[in-house]
């Protein structure tokens, strides 16, 4: 997160104030950052006061609902080899955090009317044809993203077709209770919705809506069954490389 | 998320140095210690733990999620997950307090934010100080005079600060809903927060 002021969300990190995709991009920048790792235990300890403000006395029942459910459940060894609590597997891959900046700029200036589309379904002959239209097409275009960990999303995009298709290796799941959501940037709309990407590593899912007008896609997570509009910063954008 | 066991794993918490499951002058119990013999499956530490420190967290659930039902359940899910990785506490990185009020603010925020379609929010902010009511009189006296000092301290910060840390803290907001809360530029919330934050550690004298 170098080139990225990430040092600035210790104070949104310390209090839970980040989405989900800030806070594992921030994660990353703590396993390699003491100073961070310092001052946001700094920074919860001055946020642990505030409770002081709040104090209320729970109802006796609960306490003895608490000592109940301890009494069955084991106490988790320590951890032997020590390591902070985030993910070691780092490569120095793309930086996330870079996408997600460049996508929060996006999709400031995004705006304007978002339509909802149904979720796209991946089952039919027609739309299995589509994809190979789409990635057959003489003027495909690919542009493809490497992520931490090794998945990898190729966005393709045909002008005469219309249409565009996301192939994923190796995509690790959402997190629970969220899906994947594929998203157009068309000029005058913003980010519109383009179908929920179905839980699989490897895939190809073609996008709803028409690729041919649109100057980008992106991927976002979203809370199970979707938005209608983008609710956190995109994990990977795709530019199309026209003039917005 | 599931925690990984580690295979073999067994071996006791370090020493951390502290004194005995005694109480400081104040009568108020070692919350570090406690958590260390409640890591090794003491129930009663735990139960001292609990009486300790429950109604914060229990306050601060009710704070951050506002449906007391609700809050009991955050408040008893989190003890559980205070139980469950006591091991896991290092007083070198902090104090004991932080570290499961810590716990408690992420079960909270996460409760609110997964059931964000839902009516929980009021579309503005209130403050709003809860009662403290504690059993014990010799707490109380504590408590009160510590969330004394905390509302001295937050004096110090600027309003725009006091309101990020309060909508980012009890609101369980991300910066991102704060700075349009406030009116504030894209971005410049989670400085707000930050800085906020600062302000009040160095005006506690807590932290590093
Ligand atoms: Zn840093």
């Amino acid at each position: 997160m170098s080139d990225y002021d990430a040092h600035a969300l210790s104070g949104a990190y310390a209090v839970d104030a980040l989405d989900d995709l800030e806070r594992a991009a921030f994660e990353r920048h703590l396993a390699e950052c003491p100073e961070c790792r310092d001052e946001v235990a700094s920074l919860r300890e001055a946020a642990a006061t505030l409770a002081e403000t709040t104090a209320l006395e729970p109802p006796a029942a609960l306490r003895d609902r608490v000592l109940a459910g301890i009494a069955t459940t084991r106490p988790l060894p320590p951890e032997v080899p020590a390591p902070v609590a985030l993910d070691s597997r780092r490569r120095p891959r793309r930086r996330l955090n870079l996408l997600v900046a460049a996508a929060a700029a996006v999709l400031a200036v995004g705006g304007g009317v978002v339509l909802w589309e149904q979720p796209w379904q991946d089952t039919t002959h027609q739309q299995l044809s589509a994809i190979d239209t789409v990635l057959t097409a003489s003027d495909a275009k690919r542009t493809s993203l490497d992520f931490d960990g090794g998945a990898k999303a190729t966005l393709v995009h045909s002008d005469t077709v219309g249409r565009a298709v996301l192939v994923t290796e190796k995509m690790p799941p959402p997190p629970a209770g969220k899906v994947y959501q594929l998203w157009l940037d068309q000029p005058g709309k913003g980010m519109v919705s383009a179908g929920l990407m179905p839980i699989r590593e490897d895939q190809r899912v073609l996008l709803s809506g028409d690729a041919a007008t649109a100057t980008g896609a992106g991927i976002t997570v979203e809370p199970e069954g979707g938005s209608p509009e983008p609710t956190s910063a995109p994990i990977a954008l795709f530019d199309f490389g026209r003039k917005a | 998320m599931d925690h990984i066991r580690p295979v073999g794993a067994g071996a006791p918490s370090p020493e951390d140095g502290a004194p005995g499951a005694g109480a400081d002058p104040a009568g108020r119990p070692d919350l570090a210690e406690l958590l260390r013999l409640s890591s090794r499956g003491d129930e009663q530490a735990f139960a001292r733990l609990y009486d300790a420190t429950s109604a914060r967290v229990f306050g601060l659930a009710v704070r951050v999620v506002r449906d007391p039902a609700q809050a009991e359940e955050v408040t008893q899910e989190s003890f559980l997950e205070i139980w469950r990785t006591a091991s896991r506490f290092d007083p070198a990185r902090g104090s004991a307090l932080s570290w499961l009020l810590t716990i408690t603010h992420r079960k909270a925020v996460d409760r609110v934010r997964s059931a964000e379609a839902a009516t929980r929010r009021d579309a503005t902010y209130h403050e709003q100080n809860q009662p403290v009511e504690h059993d014990s009189t010799a707490e109380a006296a504590h408590a009160s005079l510590e969330a004394h000092r905390v509302r001295g301290a937050l004096a110090a910060l600027t309003e725009v600060q006091r309101e990020a840390v309060g909508l980012a803290y009890f609101g369980g907001y991300t910066h991102t809903e704060v700075a349009t809360m406030l009116d504030l530029p894209v971005g410049t919330a989670k400085t707000r927060i930050r800085d906020g934050l600062i302000r009040l550690r160095d005006a506690m004298g807590v932290g590093s």
